[in-house]
Formats: C-alpha cells, sequence, structure tokens
C-alpha cells in the first residue's frame, strides 16, 4: 500500500479526532469565538464578503466630488474594466443624483407608495401590501444621461461607468395604474420619491402602461439604500433619472409637468428632445480597456458590454484594426431585453499598435452610431460635435506596442 | 341600419380599450384621505394650476435671503464660490459642468435657465432650504421667486409674484424647450438618426 494514500485506519483516527471536537470541544469552539473579532464572525456567517485580494471599487466622477462640502453624493461610477457577465454587485451599481443627495434612512414600515390624479379611484399603499401583489423579476440596465460626459476621459470606469446592471424584482406599473382606473384623458405621469429634495420625472404614460416596474428588491435582496430603499421605479431603457428612487407617489396627469429634472434634459430642437427619454444602442470593450496592460504578443479574449434602450441587443462586432474592417463577437450572455448583454472574441494580438472598438445592433435594427456618422447627422465638425441624448457613439481603445491601452479619443 | 350600429359599438369599445380603465381586481390598497394627498400633490406644473394661494415681492425675498441664510450656501450677491449652485447670472464663477440644454447668456444659473417661472416656485418648495426642505410658506416661496427673478432682470422689483402672474412671466429661455416627441413600444429614438 502506497504510504501517501489515506488508510481505513488513519481516516478512522482522523474521524475519531473531529469527533472529539465536535462532541467534547466546546471549549475550543468558544475559544476561537473570543479570538475572532465579531466583524469577522459577521462575515463567515451572517453576510459574506469578497475576498481581500479582489480590490475592485466605485470611484466617483472627477468634475463633481462626493462627498462635497454638504456632504452631498453625486456621481458615482461602476468599475466596469474588471466586470465579468451582465450583473453588477449591487455594492459596485453606480449611483447618481441630480442636486446631490443624502441617502435617506427610511423604515419600510412607515413608507407608502399613493397613486393619484387622473385615476378613479386613488390609493395608498404599504409595503406589505405591495408584496401582496403579483411580482416579477427582470434584469435591466440603467445608464445616466451624464455617461460619457467627456470623450476624452482615461478609462472605461470614466467613460462609461454611469451604467450598470441588476436584476429587479417588483409590481409591474401597468397593474397598480389600472388598480386605480386610468382616465382616457390622461396621457403622462409624475413619478416623485421621498428623500429630502423629493426629486421628480414625467413620464409618458405609454411607458407607464408598457413595462414599468415598481421595484422592492435588486439582485435577490432589498433594494439598497443608495438604490431607492424600500422602493423604485423602473422605466426600463430610460435614462437614469426616470428611475426615481424612494418612490412614493405617482401622480397621474395630462401634460408633460416640466419638473426640475425634467427641464434640463430637454431641449429647443425636437430632434434633441427626441433623444433624450430613451438610450440608443450602446458598446463598449471593457477588457482590454484604458489602464489595461498586455503582457505581450499573443492570444486575448477581448470582452465587453452592449446594451440599448429599445430591446434586446441582437449582434455585436467588434474591429481590431481601426474600424476598418468588423468581425461578429459571441454573445457569451442572455441577450434581455434593455438588459447589459456580455460579447467577447478570441483575438491574437501581433505587438503592434492597433485600434480596438465594437459596435452593437439592437432588435429594430439599429446600428450603434460612429461619431463621424452623428456629426454628419448634426451637420457638426467631428472634432467639434456635442452628442444630444446619452452618448452612445462607438468607443475606440489604442493599443500601444508596449501593450499599453489607452483612449483612442485622448 | 343595424351594421352602422355595430361599427359604432365597436368604436366605442376601442376607446374604452385605449382608456385603460377597468375594475380592481386584487382590492389591496385604501383610499388615501384628501389632507394626504393635500400633504403630498407638491408638483408644479408649467401652467402654475397647482399653485397655492399666497404672494410675495422681490423687496421681501431680498430680507428673506438674508433671514433664511440662503446666503451662506450661495453667496451674498448669489454668487456660489464653488459650493452651492449659482443663482444669479453675472455673478457665477466658471461652471466645469457642461449645460445640459443651450444656456442663457453662456449661464446655467437655474432662475433663468428654466423655460417657465413655476419651476423655481417649485424647486425652492420642495428643495430648499438644504436640511429644512419643506419648511417654507407659500408666500416666502413667492417672495423668494420673485427675489431671484428680479436680481436676474427676468420681472420689476415691485411686480408681485402670485398664482396668477408667476405662470405668465416670461422666461428668456420660454421657447428652450420643445416637447419629447410620442413615446411609442418598440420605436428607434427618432427616425433618419444614426
Amino acid at each position: 500500500m502506497n504510504s501517501k494514500k489515506p488508510n481505513r485506519r488513519g481516516f478512522l483516527k482522523g474521524g475519531a479526532a473531529l469527533a472529539g471536537v465536535a462532541a467534547g470541544g466546546a471549549g475550543l469552539a468558544s475559544g476561537q469565538t473570543a479570538g475572532t473579532p465579531a466583524k469577522k464572525l459577521d462575515e463567515l456567517i451572517a453576510y459574506g464578503d469578497r475576498s481581500r485580494f479582489v480590490t475592485s471599487k466605485r470611484i466617483p466622477v472627477a468634475e463633481r466630488h462626493s462627498p462635497d462640502e454638504f456632504g452631498l453624493t453625486f456621481h458615482v461610477l461602476t468599475p466596469l474594466q474588471d466586470s465579468h457577465g451582465i450583473i453588477t454587485p449591487s455594492s459596485l451599481h453606480y449611483t447618481a443624483t441630480h442636486r446631490g443627495a443624502f441617502v435617506p434612512d427610511i423604515d419600510p414600515k412607515e413608507h407608502r407608495l399613493m397613486i393619484h390624479g387622473m385615476v378613479d379611484r386613488p390609493l395608498i399603499f404599504t409595503m406589505d401590501e405591495l408584496k401582496r401583489l403579483p411580482s416579477v423579476s427582470r434584469i435591466h440596465f440603467i445608464e445616466c444621461l451624464g455617461n460619457r460626459a467627456r470623450p476624452t476621459h482615461k478609462n472605461v470606469q470614466e467613460t462609461h461607468g454611469l451604467t450598470s446592471c441588476a436584476e429587479w424584482t417588483g409590481v409591474p406599473l401597468s397593474l397598480l395604474l389600472k388598480e386605480a382606473g386610468v382616465q382616457s384623458a390622461a396621457s403622462w405621469i409624475v413619478a416623485e420619491g421621498a428623500e429630502e429634495v423629493k426629486g421628480n420625472s414625467s413620464i409618458p404614460l405609454a411607458k407607464a402602461m408598457d413595462d414599468c416596474m415598481v421595484c422592492y428588491a435588486q439582485n435577490g435582496e432589498p433594494i439598497r439604500p443608495q438604490q431607492g430603499f424600500p422602493l423604485r421605479l423602473m422605466a426600463p431603457g430610460f435614462e437614469g433619472i426616470y428611475q426615481i428612487k424612494y418612490l412614493r407617489r405617482i401622480k397621474v396627469v395630462d401634460r408633460f409637468y416640466m419638473t426640475y429634472d425634467d427641464y434640463g434634459h430637454i431641449n429647443p430642437d425636437p430632434k434633441a428632445s427626441a433623444l433624450t427619454h430613451q438610450i440608443g444602442p450602446k458598446s463598449v470593450i471593457t477588457f482590454p480597456s484604458g489602464g489595461h496592460q498586455l503582457s505581450g504578443p499573443g492570444i486575448y479574449q477581448i470582452s465587453g458590454l452592449a446594451w440599448s434602450g429599445a430591446g434586446a441587443i441582437r449582434s455585436v462586432e467588434v474591429s481590431t484594426d481601426g474600424g476598418q474592417s468588423w468581425k461578429k463577437a459571441e454573445l457569451q450572455s442572455p441577450a434581455y431585453r434593455m438588459a447589459h448583454a456580455r460579447f467577447g472574441l478570441g483575438w491574437k494580438w501581433d505587438g503592434k499598435e492597433c485600434v480596438l472598438m465594437s459596435r452593437c445592433t439592437d432588435e429594430l435594427g439599429t446600428v450603434q452610431p460612429t461619431r463621424a456618422e452623428v456629426a454628419k447627422f448634426w451637420n457638426e465638425p467631428v472634432d467639434k460635435v456635442r452628442v444630444r441624448g446619452a452618448d452612445n457613439t462607438v468607443q475606440p481603445w489604442r493599443i500601444s506596442s508596449d501593450g499599453s491601452v489607452h483612449n483612442g479619443m485622448a | 341600419m343595424a351594421w352602422r350600429r355595430l361599427l359604432l359599438v365597436a368604436s366605442i369599445l376601442g376607446i374604452c380599450q385605449t382608456a385603460w380603465s377597468q375594475s380592481p381586481t386584487f382590492g389591496v390598497g385604501r383610499a388615501p384621505t384628501a389632507e394626504e394627498i393635500r400633504a403630498w400633490d407638491i408638483a408644479i406644473s408649467p401652467t402654475g394650476k397647482e399653485l397655492p394661494p399666497g404672494q410675495g415681492t422681490a423687496k421681501e425675498g431680498a430680507a428673506l435671503y438674508v433671514r433664511k441664510a440662503c446666503a451662506a450656501c450661495h453667496g451674498v450677491k448669489g454668487s456660489s464660490g464653488g459650493h452651492a449652485p449659482t443663482l444669479i447670472k453675472g455673478s457665477e464663477v466658471p461652471n466645469t459642468v457642461p449645460c445640459l440644454s443651450p444656456c442663457v447668456n453662456d449661464s446655467n444659473v437655474m432662475a433663468i435657465h428654466s423655460p417657465y417661472a413655476t419651476v423655481i416656485w417649485d424647486y425652492i418648495n420642495r428643495g430648499m432650504p438644504l436640511g429644512k426642505e419643506g419648511s417654507l410658506t407659500p408666500n416666502e416661496v413667492y417672495s423668494l421667486t420673485a427675489f431671484l427673478l428680479f436680481k436676474n432682470d427676468v420681472i420689476k422689483e415691485d411686480e408681485v409674484m402670485d398664482a396668477q402672474s408667476l405662470p405668465k412671466v416670461k422666461m428668456p429661455n420660454r421657447d428652450g424647450a420643445a416637447l419629447p416627441p410620442e413615446w411609442k413600444h418598440g420605436e428607434p429614438r427618432l427616425q433618419g438618426y444614426p
């Protein structure tokens, strides 16, 4: 018998030793307890933490630091460069507030949702009552209009980190509106939060009845306070500002209400205003991206995310020669409607300088535009064009011959 | 004729369908009281029809601007100095955040940037002062709104702002807001846009 193999006798001995620990080892166990900090025990048993070797974290946008002099938090970016798959962990989900906000400490037992205005039966719900109604769970991205406010940022967290994707659970808004009985002259809703500034936005009634959700859970647990605990409106594919956090009121109305959060998003040009509700088809390569370092020529897996406010991603193409030729990438995740989709493509780097790009096509057949195409539409020079709505143009990453990766537009 | 009547009935049914009216099926939740609705129903539309009774002038607003400590964050002259948003044009420090909509005279100052004066009233009423939101009376909000409009050369110092006059104020950016088009499921944002 090979002495290195555990034999039966040895196994029995070990078993007896373990049993000894289990039966008479109370002193040992309590000794361990005394030596283990409460926080560590909490992590081992109550709520798991990630490895100390994993350090990926959110950062505030450079232009408006958080917290500011008043303790207000503005825009905090998701580390897309470290992301895998399509779900953003709740703790790394981006957060944005219009004027800056304190995170309210809301007791869900006290929280109410009121639906009123142009309805036959105004209604007020407790959280428990909302949870008695049929629920749906859907995977949706959220993206801030300000994502890629500047095309020259260094890395993908700075350029594209104001988007994240999570599973959201709640009651379809259409169900609640039907309970209240929407009157025929109604055409918009105003949704409003309970936080100190009571942020509110106007949403077309057609959208509200189509796929909006009143959500109480994110990624399988109650929504995090920064994301709107205990209740958040989800308007899939619309700009982040419509996903009202701390939702407490929906008023059904017959006009666009031009709220504080509305007015900055519309424009004298109807064509520009048309681009502000829904997010256009958009993709970005997350690896390799700005700040990454390739170790040398050879095989790499290009990876990235694609999404559209109009529906599901149908296909993604990748160029490794600055847009001269395109190869179809593999969709490596389910392509849900208004959700991030993960794409990938095997690539052999020859060690020469090159530019990587991705472009996606959504279920309507709309193709993500280049900056030059957008400039042509507005009849503006390509280096000066202001992309109306959220900037969904193609993002180039330049690989230098030393393997360092840079923003191709910086 | 019978078929015409049938057509009429069919078209009425069609209208009812698009009106989304239907009987409640779950019976969960209760009717809010009138007082509960009144307490929360704070959104003011450009029509101003939701504005409460009350009135105020720029002179009263100037005194309130000091008394309510607005100046502590927004500066004595409405110039923020980087702490809180600038309220009065010409005094602002250069803003690193680009204007979302076209600026008025290169200014992103909310008090003149918004197309309707009702937006200013609504925002002061719901969001100010920081930490004491919702504590101002309607008269105080009318006065502070009048003060900001006067200091930005939109109204005269003695103009009284109330539920009738405020919605009629012609803001410099009144034509700076085309409404978004009707939203439809499964349609691109703008036909012909790349």
